[in-house]
């Protein structure tokens, strides 16, 4: 057997079903087992692509994604996908090939260093220098991206390794004597927790995305407590965005709901969330009344890295709420829940209506028609956000998107990686006009696999969100965010693929076009011409704080009073 | 606040790039960093001076445990021993020179290790502080190099570095 054989039968032996990837020279053994064997491969247009899709694949599934590469240009163009998936803490496990050991460090053809190069944005990586060894590196490496707090590792392994002799054997005990994630709260801690949580008055609970697999026993707790609930864009479906203790998503594009009540909170219990600055604002003014800060995560180094915690728990968000449930007791909160629905009946998420259509409302109508079942992927953009506001899901590892990068261009290979984990969802991409050109040559993928995915593109003609930074803070000089000169013709792009194109430029035909994508047989690319001029709100800007809120974009705000 | 933290890591390729790596990208300041082998083969144990205060050390401790290959992270903030080895190669013009270089030399208890005509290799062992009033003392001669190896400490007593079997909660 050669290594390139050993390589995927450890692979099977992970469990591995399928693998995205693109070939070349350097990992040209290791598809060549690939024709043998019972995994099954997406061959994705560029390698982003295929990295972005096992994301994906992994956030919807639960399970660890698989890219592959060759070396040098292959391996480099998964360098964005891997930085956004450590950044998202999502177990990916990328496998590369490189350049045969004797031309490693001589500048080979299609060299880079890329265990060099990707060090800094995985949680750890390989490059495998003995055939035997590759068992262990899959064993570990699965074990690495899919325990603790997750994350991509990479494995590169030279060209000649692949097609050596493998004698070794597949029985290889984890020995990882630096690695040891802690998934059990300390008792102490947990009981510090629930005496804080009886006493308060305000208390609140933040979720994010480390709770995505807790969502059972936290929808449990929230019930049993009575605590209101907030979830990061990273959270959201964690706990169900359709249910009465939930206030929304916190943080500059957050509600007013949820915002005040971190504002106003005594007692916050933060779970599985990184207090990311889009998330707090300026740290020293972000929940100024909190004098208890419980913060569960599973990784020790989060506690106490951006906000002061007064409780720290290490350990599994799912765990710790087991422990948490079993001691919670019904909390008095009617004052503090009149306030809070004080807040969100008079500030609930909303928009301006115009003569125009409007992102809002086109993902609106789409939450509508669809009952709100459906896996969502976005780009990165207003529309994301939008669509974050106004595609409220109501289960876990439903909504997929870029939250800690922020890459523009993840919307299209998300929904690939969805679609292929959860084949039997409704995966609507919602995407930009910027975000989509990113990675649309990833039709083809839809294309070749008949992937069911519908991609609703808000065209707004612009940079959105860029464009709005610049129309609040750069006095309107709309610096090189115009695209509505040269955008194609998405639905005849579409087209050209062979794939139904839709496309939407009126407000009363709004309707008809969500029918047309909904009902489709197969996969769409639809436009929706949208207002161009749009922002996003409420907002707070960069390096604010709660009272920093702004409702309507500051030229609009007197209408809105009134 | 200036603290000399010990790493016992296995001794992997790349573990100390992605030692040094850790605190480019995070922005720490590592003002040394000295490694060697240990009496388990296979482990390697580091010695880094770090400054910042303790929220920085805290994170420094925390990232460095994220490390899959690190096994254990000490700060010495208790009683610890500490040395730092140098090397100095001080220009001697005459004898006159060369008897207040001795003086110097006898003072700190350096060693002579080399030579030459016009100039002496001295080695010194001690605490960071001490190479630094040694290095001060030859500077008036000339000095011609200067090889620091970076503090290395141990801690006093019955505490060690020895690996545990789980690793500490926060
Ligand atoms: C790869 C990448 N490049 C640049 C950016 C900066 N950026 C953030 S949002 C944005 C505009 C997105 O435009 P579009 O996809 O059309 O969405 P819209 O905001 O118009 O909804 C840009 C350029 C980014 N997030 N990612």
């Amino acid at each position: 057997m050669k290594g390139s054989e050993a390589l995927l039968k450890a692979l099977e032996r992970e469990g591995v079903e399928v693998i995205f990837g693109h070939p070349g020279g350097a990992i040209m053994p290791t598809y060549d087992a690939l024709y043998d064997s019972k995994i099954r491969h997406i061959l994705v247009r560029h390698e982003q692509g295929g990295i972005h899709a096992a994301t994906a694949y992994a956030r919807a599934s639960g399970r660890v994604g698989v890219v592959m590469a060759t070396s040098g240009p292959g391996a480099l163009n998964l360098v964005t996908g891997l930085a956004d998936a450590f950044m998202d803490s999502t177990p990916v496990v990328a496998i590369t090939g490189n350049v045969p050991r004797a031309l490693i460090g001589t500048d080979a053809f299609q060299e880079a260093d890329v265990t060099g190069v990707t060090m800094p944005i995985t949680k750890h990586n390989y490059l495998v220098q003995e055939v035997n060894d590759i068992p262990r590196v899959v064993r570990e490496a699965f074990h690495i991206a899919s325990t603790g707090r997750p994350g991509p590792v990479l494995i590169d392994i030279p060209k000649d390794v692949q097609l050596a002799e493998f004698t070794g054997t597949f029985d290889v005990e984890l020995d990882l004597p630096g690695y040891k994630p802690t998934t059990k709260g300390h008792p102490k801690q947990i009981e510090r927790a629930l005496d804080a949580l009886e006493k308060a008055e305000r208390p609140i609970l933040m979720v994010g995305g480390g709770a995505q697999h807790a969502h059972g026993e936290l929808l449990a707790f929230a019930e049993r407590t009575g605590i209101p609930v907030i979830t990061t864009l990273m959270g959201l479906g964690a706990f169900p965005g359709n249910h009465p203790l939930w206030l929304g998503m916190p943080g500059m594009h957050g509600t007013v709901a949820a915002n005040r009540a971190i504002h106003h909170a005594d007692v916050i219990l933060a779970i599985g969330l990184r207090f990311d600055d889009r998330v707090t604002g300026k740290v020293s003014r972000f929940a100024p009344h909190a004098h208890t800060i419980i913060h569960v995560d599973i990784d020790p180094a989060e506690i106490g890295k951006v906000v002061r915690t007064h409780v720290p728990i290490v350990g599994d968000a799912k765990l710790v709420l087991r422990e948490l449930l079993k001691g919670a007791k019904p909390l008095k909160l009617a004052a503090w829940w009149r306030e809070l629905e004080e807040w969100r009946t008079r500030y609930p998420l909303r928009w301006k209506p115009r003569p125009h259509l409007q992102s809002q409302e086109v993902i609106r109508a789409f939450h509508e028609a669809t009952g709100g079942q459906a896996i969502v992927t976005t780009g990165v953009g207003q529309h994301q956000m939008f669509a974050a506001q106004f595609f409220p899901v109501s289960r876990p590892r439903s909504f997929i998107t870029s939250g800690g990068l922020g890459t523009m261009g993840v919307g299209l290979p998300f929904a690939i990686g969805a679609k292929v984990a959860r084949p039997e969802e409704l995966v609507i991409d919602f995407d930009g006009d910027g975000s989509f050109q990113m990675t649309l040559q990833e039709l083809a993928t839809l294309v070749k696999y008949k992937l069911d995915v519908k991609v609703v593109i808000l065209n707004n003609g612009y940079l959105g969100m860029v464009r709005q930074w610049q129309d609040l803070f750069h006095a309107k000089r709309y610096s090189e965010v115009y695209l509505a000169d040269s955008n194609p013709d998405f639905a005849r792009l579409a087209e050209a693929y062979g794939i139904k194109g839709v496309k939407v430029e009126r407000k009363e035909d709004l309707m008809k076009g969500v029918e047309a994508v909904l009902s489709a047989d197969g996969p769409v690319v639809a436009e929706f011409k949208v207002y161009h001029e749009e922002g996003v709100f409420p907002m707070i800007p960069a390096g604010g704080a709660a009272e920093d809120m702004i409702l309507e974009h500051p030229a609009e705000r007197e209408e809105v009073e009134a | 606040m200036r603290h000399v933290i010990s790493v016992l890591v296995q001794d992997h390729p790349r573990v100390l790039n992605r030692i040094t790596g850790l605190f480019a990208r995070r922005g720490f300041n590592l003002e040394s960093l000295a490694v060697g082998t240990t009496h388990v083969p296979g482990l390697s144990r580091i010695s880094l001076v770090v400054s910042g205060d303790d929220h920085t050390l805290e994170q420094v401790e925390k990232q460095l445990n994220r490390l899959i290959e690190v096994l254990k992270v000490t700060d010495h903030s208790e009683p610890h021993v500490e040395r730092e080895l140098a090397l100095v190669k001080v220009h001697v013009a005459g004898v006159e020179e060369r008897l207040a270089v001795k003086d110097i030399q006898e003072a700190f208890r350096a060693r002579v290790v080399d030579v030459a005509q016009k100039s002496l290799i001295l080695e010194l062992t001690g605490d960071s502080k001490k190479v630094d009033s040694f290095i001060e003392a030859l500077r008036p001669y000339g000095i011609l190099e200067v090889m620091r190896t970076g503090a290395v400490a141990m801690s006093r007593g019955e505490r060690t570095l020895k690996v545990r079997e789980k690793r500490e909660a926060v």
